[in-house]
């Protein structure tokens, strides 16, 4: 029972992972066709380097990740800060609202979010273009705020209430105390529902494909007009490098905890 | 007399239209050691918090020193608190801990460091500077932040069930240190507590509260000698609670015969609360006994025997050094000065009587008050 | 009471982005949806046009349906064996299910066209053993493939939340009265685990039911689905009106669902969210 189980895991991790070796392989292919393996080369990374509005595009969508999930994890902690006290009525409706964006499917997020900024910017502003870099903006900020918000709301649930009674009474403003005590006992969860939101964001298809314009494109509404015609083997060397990176990325994460973890039992136990 | 420091005035919280305070009326001597007293849910963490200006009163005054204080946030009070689960800031060792107030007031690098040092030495935790407070025992933890608290020189150290979570030994052990440091600092002490004990043998005055209501003041001894109310002699101690008619000074009739007694001033003939203590009952032969009755229940307790006995189907606790078995017939003697009368009162009638009594219940109460505390 | 001021003062300015961004889209996407894509005036004629498309939403219904069930056979010894695991191989595996999804779903679907092209990898290894070429893509089943595929993890993840929680001593205790193992899985650990599968279903079959790009992909003209629909009227039909009112139709369906199961499933305040 228990070895069976171990097999299929073992083969449903490969299902998992066989896409991307197809793709890590085509990186190094010389020809263009994903399905046959003509040599190996590095070429398709020199050309990538080359290639200024493809790494444009990445910048692109790194502008916008960065700048949303930046903006999504302060705005997002104040609001769950101020949901949390609010009274439990006004609590779970804003709990509510906040998980629409969640269980929305995508493409009514992005549908509906590409008529508002047209029905607001041609029909009430008169503009000619009402899709531009700021709806794109606003709609990853708004697709990111529920990752902050569910990722810091357990962690304040999880604090010590008199903690922050503590700090006020040892001369703290409201404010002080925030910043020297409470800011401390939530940052994990700030910081996961960050790299949740930044993530999201950068690999954000379905809403931005809707709500972005023509002078304003990330990398994967790119991709996706570009997978029309034959795709260039040159981004299958970006593929490569962007797994790379997320994969030294999670198990430096990774180590850090299991580091942190085992200083934690050490220390408790040497208390004893 | 020392001076007055702080006084609560027709002090009322209501909270969704609960009433959690109802008329407090209290004062606070400076150098005193005060316990708030009562079961969970009495008002007494309300009372602290205050004082400690967390919660503002719904109606009534708060004075400091002679000056209002309802609006002042607790930042700027010079009353320090140690949290019912000590609240010590996680992501700090000891020695940050113990700084915080002072490095938030912005003192010199050195004084800090010197003041921090002597606080260590005053609650004997010198060489845990650097250790994070994860790592230390309850008992460890409670005096860092009793450390905290006090470096800061407060007026008043206000205590939430400080000693709540620690086990009995090491309670008893924090009951003589804190009265230790109460005496050493001078400082203001208002401990809150549900436990009878601790309250008796560390304060200076005892408040008993119930239902949002101080239901006695006093030092210790008369709490527990002169209890107002049924209320009080139940809470504070064993209490056999009867019904009686005063029908003069010094005289009291209760199961149907009169007693000698030290208690005055009640009118001719009132309905009283007679109040005998457990331990206060002499067990004589039944023929030397003003009253008979038979043995229906005996518990050994280490110190001593509680037997339940039963006089004309009321049953009362008596505590004693000799073995009673079930079914003998005992006689008991009281004297007067171990008679106490009380006013009837709105708890007349709900405390008192041991018929349901058993070793586990009182247990098992407790337990729950603890739980609830938390 | 201050502390409610400030919290009030603290949340409003979310709340109104949220109403501003979410709520408002949906009733703008409602206006649309009642509106006649011509003349711009109120008309039910997007909504009786929908009736056209009742075989494409059963289909996408019944291909998502089938995608979620597959991916909870699948996905459940997964989360059950890496739950079994010692606490830091247990974090590891974590990260190996979370890191597909953190990368580019559009290229790992497009690995899929190049496996199972009719000249692709997988026909190529068949015919060396003397089997095909079969016909894989453009059939309903790669359209399923490709939802199992990407959204596994999301049936894996909340699964294997619920499983980790579950006290050993419960099955110690399952053991002690008599269960033997497929009992205790049976009796105990199976229910216990009904909040995680319920939250796995929900996020599979609400990606699978909405998506566009698998079906573009690695299905043909037989495997059209709601999504691909909703895409065509913005991106192509240019007619907005009707695509609202699809969005309309996909979000009640969603809605609808989602709300089955919470009554199956009880509060879902915590759960469904994976960290």
């Amino acid at each position: 029972m228990k070895r069976t189980n171990r097999i299929l895991t073992t083969l449903i991790f490969i299902f998992l992972y066989i896409p991307m070796v197809v793709l890590i392989v085509a990186s190094f292919n010389t020809g263009k066709d994903i399905t046959q393996f003509e040599s190996f080369t590095f070429q398709q990374y020199a050309r990538l380097f080359q290639d200024s509005s493809l790494l444009e595009l990445l910048g692109n969508s790194l502008i916008v990740s960065v700048l949303a999930s930046f903006c999504a994890t302060i705005f997002g902690t104040v609001a769950a800060l101020g949901i949390h006290n609010l009274n439990p009525r006004m609590r779970k409706a804003a709990m509510t609202l906040t998980n629409i964006p969640m269980t929305n499917p995508d493409i009514v997020t992005g549908v509906s979010l590409s008529l508002l900024f047209v029905f607001v910017g041609t029909r009430m502003l008169g503009q000619r273009n009402s899709l531009t870099f700021w709806t794109l903006l606003i709609a990853h900020i708004t697709f990111n705020l529920p990752y902050v918000i569910l990722n810091v709301m357990p962690k304040l649930k999880q604090m010590d209430k008199s903690l922050t009674d503590a700090a006020m009474d040892l001369g703290c403003t409201p404010v002080q105390a925030f910043f020297r005590v409470t800011l401390h006992e939530i940052m994990p969860g700030i910081v996961s529902g960050a790299i949740m939101a930044f993530t999201m964001s950068l690999d954000d298809f379905v809403i931005s494909y809707f709500v972005s314009g023509l002078d304003f494109v990330t990398l994967p509404v790119e991709i996706y007009s570009y997978t029309k015609k034959p795709l260039q083997p040159k981004i299958y060397a970006m593929f490569t490098l962007l797994f790379l990176l997320i994969l030294v990325l999670m198990i430096a994460m990774n180590l850090i905890q299991v580091y942190g973890d085992r200083k934690k039992t050490q220390s408790r136990t040497a208390g004893i | 007399m020392s001076k007055e420091l702080i006084r609560l005035q027709d002090l009322t919280v209501e909270f969704d239209g609960e009433r959690i305070l109802d008329g407090i009326n209290l004062y606070f001597n400076d150098h005193e050691f005060l316990t708030l007293l009562g079961p969970s849910g009495c008002g007494k963490t309300t009372t602290l918090r205050i004082i400690g200006g967390f919660l503002k009163p719904t109606s009534g005054t708060v004075t400091f020193d002679g000056k209002k204080v309802n609006d002042v946030p607790p930042y700027q009070r010079q009353i320090n608190t140690v949290f019912q689960r000590y609240a010590l800031f996680p992501h700090l060792d000891v020695y940050d801990n113990i700084a915080f107030g002072l490095k938030v007031a912005k003192l010199p690098k050195d004084e800090i460091k010197r003041r921090v040092s002597e606080m260590l030495e005053i609650v004997s935790l010198k060489g845990y500077e650097n250790r994070s407070v994860d790592s230390l025992s309850g008992g460890q933890q409670q005096r860092v932040a009793i450390a905290r608290a006090l470096v800061n020189r407060p007026k008043v150290l206000l205590l939430d069930e400080p000693l709540a979570a620690l086990d009995l030994r090491l309670r008893k052990d924090m009951q003589n240190e804190l009265k230790r440091i109460q005496q050493a600092t001078g400082i203001t002490f208002i401990y809150v507590t549900h436990d009878q004990e601790e309250a008796l043998s560390m304060s200076d005055t005892v408040v008993v509260m119930d239902k949002g209501r101080i239901q006695q003041i006093g030092r210790p001894e008369d709490i527990y000698n002169e209890p107002k109310n049924a209320f009080v002699a139940d809470f504070i101690g064993e209490s056999n609670i009867l019904d009686g008619v005063m029908l003069q000074d010094y005289k009291v009739r209760f199961f149907g015969r009169v007693f000698d007694c030290v208690d005055k001033g009640f009118a001719p003939n009132e309905n009283v609360d007679v109040v005998i203590r457990p331990e206060d009952i002499d067990i004589v032969p039944p023929e030397q006994g003003h009253l008979v009755g038979t043995v229906t229940s005996i518990t050994f307790k280490g110190l001593n025997y509680d037997i339940i006995v039963e006089f004309k189907g009321f049953k009362w606790l008596i505590q004693t050094t000799d073995y009673h078995g079930v079914g003998s017939v005992i006689g008991i003697r009281l004297n007067p000065e171990d008679i106490h009368i009380m006013h009837k009162s709105e708890y007349s009638g709900m405390f008192g009587d041991y018929s349901s009594y058993s070793a586990e219940y009182d247990e098992l109460t407790e337990d729950a008050a603890d739980e609830e505390a938390e | 009471m201050k502390k409610r001021n400030n919290a009030v003062l603290l949340s409003t300015p979310y709340l109104l982005w949220m109403v501003a961004f979410t709520l408002i889209p949906l009733g703008v996407v409602a206006y649309y949806a009642l509106t006649d894509p011509a003349t711009g005036v109120f008309s039910f004629r997007n909504l009786k046009e929908l009736g056209m498309y009742l075989p494409v939403l059963w289909q996408s219904i019944v291909y998502s349906l089938a995608s979620a069930v597959i991916c909870l056979i699948l996905g459940y010894p997964v989360a059950y064996c890496i739950a079994q695991c010692r606490p830091a191989t247990q974090k590891f595996l974590y990260m190996l299910v979370m890191l597909p999804m953190c990368m580019s779903f559009l290229l790992r679907t497009l690995a899929w066209v190049g496996l199972l092209q009719d000249t692709g990898i997988l026909n190529s290894l068949l015919s060396r053993i003397g089997i095909g070429p079969l016909k894989m893509i453009r059939t309903p089943g790669a359209v399923i493939l490709g939802m199992v595929y990407n959204y596994l993890p999301y049936m894996i993840l909340p699964l294997y939340a619920t499983i980790v929680k579950i006290d050993h001593r419960l099955i110690e205790a399952a053991e002690d009265l008599g269960c033997n193992g497929v009992q205790v899985f049976g009796r105990v650990v199976l229910p216990l685990s009904v909040p995680g599968i319920l939250s796995g279903m929900t996020m599979v079959f609400v990606p699978s039911v909405s998506t566009f790009y698998i079906s573009q992909k690695l299905g043909g003209t037989d495997t059209v689905l709601i999504g691909d629909v909703i895409e065509r009227q913005f991106k192509q039909g240019n007619n907005p009106n009707l695509g609202a009112a699809l969005s309309l139709v996909l979000m009640l369906l969603v809605f609808v669902c989602t709300g089955i199961m919470n009554c199956f499933g009880g509060d879902s305040e915590e759960g469904g969210v994976i960290v």
